[in-house]
Formats: structure tokens, sequence, C-alpha cells
């Protein structure tokens, strides 16, 4: 099996600080991959260097496309990254605000992604969106009204369906349950979980909840000061924690 | 039929190192071994503390062996890749813990099934198989459509037995399997244990329960033997 995404030495600075160093893994069909650690550790500049939002300053990026088979995304032209952002690739957001259009109405959301492939029958776009609608428990008669009028919890589940409907191969997820009541946070826990298993997809999810992880992940990556400080099974490294600031971060959260 | 161990462990030894608590090392285990044959039982025993458990998630891939080999079915889970475990746990070992770990939402049913679901068996015969050992375990059906998160602590230990039980893995580690359950459930696990054994699975297990332990178990190895020697 050929991995999806092969990461090799990336590394972003900001000036004299580090963003991240030397990060490189690789990621197969199927798996999904929790990114652990502080704010500040470097795992939202990791995030955005992988899914080509924000430019490292060295390393590679190879993603396994469909046609070409493997490709360096970050030396790929800007018109090349964005069908790849349409198409193969997906990004949720921590604030739904930045991932849906917020002057279009729920249904306009989903189904622009549709026609941003090449959907063009108004009925079958409708009637997809509808369906996408329905996989996240919003319900159809929702379709018309705007993001604004909908609480956190469904917006959240709106830019999920946004981002699925076209079929991705790989999410990238960055604090999906971040400021979501605990309730809330389950059943987009649930249904994430759900649609991962159902559509085979592979995901990379940033996130500073360790429950949230052991969720949904397969394998995690613990980062510190922007570098990699322990990977493994994420069963593992949560049970038995080999590096210093993983068994801190494990001892601190708190028991209920 | 071959008669390789499904199950082999080869001078495995584990510690733990306390990094925030002056970097304590506190070594558990040394030189492990022992080795499970397809059909056969064998009972892990030792006083508390002995490190029954620590070897059982050593095997499973849940803590880290120092070193040492542990076979498991051709794949050696000291070394092995997270990808080669997750397959491993999802294809041949099965693991029944004395605690579920629930997932929010998820109907006992589909708990039970899913095992089966993810091997890429039918969703109807899965669903059946599930149902079935449910029945068995005295799951009230009225309670099979609910999320077992609400469930009374026997209750969801015999949700985990039948999830645990639902596949047929070639290899199972079970902790404490018949741990607080009635005679009647008591009785229908070890029956599921003994069927386990007939289509040959290698069973590894903790029983405190010595009348358990004699009914299933073929031998045991008791771990004290692998407690470092005081340093």
């Amino acid at each position: 099996m050929t991995p999806l995404l092969q990461v090799q030495g990336v590394s972003k600075y900001y000036g004299a600080r580090i963003g991240c160093e030397d990060v490189g893994f690789e990621l197969y069909p199927g798996e999904v991959m929790g990114i652990v650690g502080e704010s500040g550790s470097g795992k939202s500049t990791l995030l955005g260097c992988l899914a080509g939002q924000l430019a490292p300053d060295a390393g590679e990026v190879l993603f396994d496309t469909r046609g070409e088979g493997l490709r360096d995304t970050l030396k790929m032209s800007e018109p090349e990254r964005r069908m790849l952002g349409r198409t193969d690739w997906a990004f949720v957001h921590q604030n739904a605000r930045d991932g849906l259009r917020m002057g279009v109405s729920a249904g306009g959301n989903v189904g622009e992604r549709l026609m941003a492939v090449g959907a063009r029958h108004y009925g079958q776009i409708r009637g997809q969106a509808i369906d996408w609608l329905g996989r996240v428990e919003i319900s159809e008669d929702r379709v018309d009204d705007r993001p604004g009028m909908f609480s956190g919890g469904m917006q959240q589940r709106l830019q999920i369906a946004r981002n699925l409907v076209t079929g991705p191969r790989l999410v990238f997820m960055d604090e999906p349950t971040g400021g979501l009541d605990v309730s809330v946070q389950a059943r987009l826990l649930d249904l994430l979980r759900g649609l991962v298993r159902e559509m085979g997809l592979s995901a990379i999810i940033v996130t500073h909840d360790l429950a949230v992880v052991r969720l949904l992940a397969d394998r995690l990556m613990v980062m510190k000061d922007g570098h990699v400080v322990e990977a493994g099974l994420t069963d593992q490294v949560l049970d038995d924690p080999q590096h210093g600031y993983t068994q801190l971060l494990v001892s601190s959260v708190l028991q209920v | 039929m071959t008669h390789d161990p499904v199950i082999a462990l080869s001078d495995v030894s584990k510690s733990f190192v306390l990094h925030n608590q002056g970097g304590a090392r506190i070594p558990v285990m040394a030189g492990a071994d022992l080795s499970v044959a397809a059909g056969e039982c064998v009972a892990l025993t030792g006083a508390s503390g002995a490190g029954k458990s620590t070897l059982m998630r050593m095997i499973y891939g849940n803590y880290l062996a120092a070193s040492g080999r542990i076979m498991v079915a051709g794949v050696d889970v000291a070394k092995a890749e997270p990808r080669e475990i997750l397959s491993l746990r999802r294809q041949t070992l099965g693991y029944v813990s004395q605690f579920l770990r629930v997932v929010p939402r998820v109907p006992t049913r589909e708990v039970v099934a899913e095992p089966l679901l993810v091997t890429g068996h039918e969703r109807q015969e899965a669903m059946a198989r599930a149902e079935r050992l449910l029945a068995r375990l005295n799951i009230p059906e009225r309670l099979w459509d609910l999320s077992p998160t609400t469930f009374s602590g026997g209750e969801q230990q015999r949700v985990n037995i039948a999830r645990g039980f639902a596949y047929t893995y070639p290899a199972m580690l079970l902790d404490e399997p018949t741990a607080s359950l009635d005679a009647e459930n008591r009785d229908t696990v070890l029956t599921l244990i003994e069927e386990a054994k007939a289509r040959g699975a290698a069973i590894l297990g903790i029983f405190h329960d010595v009348a358990a332990r004699e009914r299933v178990c073929d031998r045991e190895v008791d771990v004290s033997a692998f407690t470092p020697a005081a340093a």
C-alpha cells in the first residue's frame, strides 16, 4: 500500500522563532492521525503547512494524487493546489464561520462545492445537499436558512457537510470540537467517527483535547515547542507515554 | 494444522520511567517467556501487582515493551508500526478488558457488531450475530437500540464480552472475563471461551475465579517469575 501523504522535514520559522521544525510522517489511506500539544506548540502551524495554507521554509509534502501519483504539493502551481483543495482535500476550521459562506443558505453552502467540481443540474445539487444535511443531522426544512440562524454546533455540522460532499480523500481538521458544549461535542464526534469509517477517509486532526483523539485517531503525534516529541498508536501514547512532556500532558487531564 | 504457537513471547522486559518524578525508573518485568498454541487457553497467575495486566497490555500493543519479542500470528508487536498493530487488532487479536469504553450515542447492537463490520461482514449477518450474543448474555432486547452509556456496570461488562466474542479472533486476551457476573452469565462466558477454544483460538487470560480457571484453562503461567530482581 502506498501512503496517501508523505511528509519530510517540514519546517516553518517566524523570524528567529520556530513554528515547527523537521516534522516527518507517513499517512496511509483510511488512517486518522491526531496532533496534540499545548497552545503555541506548533500544531496549527504544521497543519497549515500540510494543507497548503502556509508556505514552509523547508521540507516536502507528497500527496498521492489520483491522476499523477505522488506529487509535492508545495511545488504545485496555485491553480493545481486549489483544484486539489476542491476535490481530494477538505479543511474543517475550528470556527465554522471561517469555513462557511455566511451570506448563502445552508443548501447553497453545500451545493456550491458540488458546482465547483462541475455539477450543473439544480435538482440533483439540491437533492444531494439535502441528503448531506440529513447525514449531519440538519433537518430538510432548514435548507434555505442562512448559517447565521444556526447554533454553533449546527454551523460546525454544516461546515463538515460542505467539506465532505465532494468525497475528499484527506480531511484536515483544526480543533473541530473547540468552543462547543460537551453534549454538542459528543454528537459531533460520533458523527465524524461514523463518516470517517463509512467513507474510508484519511484525516489529520489538530486538537488539545486528549479525549477527542482517543475517540477519533488511530495514531497520535505529540508536539512541543515546534518539535514532535512522541508519536505512535493513540492508546499506547496515552496509556504508556514515554516522553516527559506527554506524561505531564496525560497526567494533567482532570478525571470526571 | 501448524503447531507454531499463535502467541509467543521471548525475553520481554518492561520498565516505566517517570520523567516528572525525578526520572524514577521502575523495572516491572524482565525475561518474560511464554507461548500459547491454537486451541489452548493459558491463565496468567501471580499476586496483584505482579504484572499480569501489564503483560497483556504489552501483547496488545497498548504498552511498549522495552526489549524482547512479542510474536502474535507472525507480527512482532514489540517492533510493529501502528498500522500493523491496528490491522492485527482488527483481524487477529481480540482483547476483552474489564471495562467497556463507551462511545456516546452508538446503540448497543452496533457496539457489539462493530468488530464484524470492520472486518467486512455483511451488515445483516453482523447484526444477527450481535443479537444472538446479547440474548445469550441476558441483555434485554429493549436495551439493544440504546447506547450502553447509561447501563449498569454488570450490563456494560456483558456488552463488552459480547463485543469481544462477536468476531472469531484467532487469538484472544481476556482480563477477568467472569469477574462480578452472576452464576448464569458466568457459565455463558465460560461456554463462549470453550467454543472459542474448540474453533482453534489461542487464549491468554487472567482469572481470579479459581473454578473458572480450572474449567477452561489448560495450564498456568505465574508472572511472578518475570518480576525483576530488586536492585
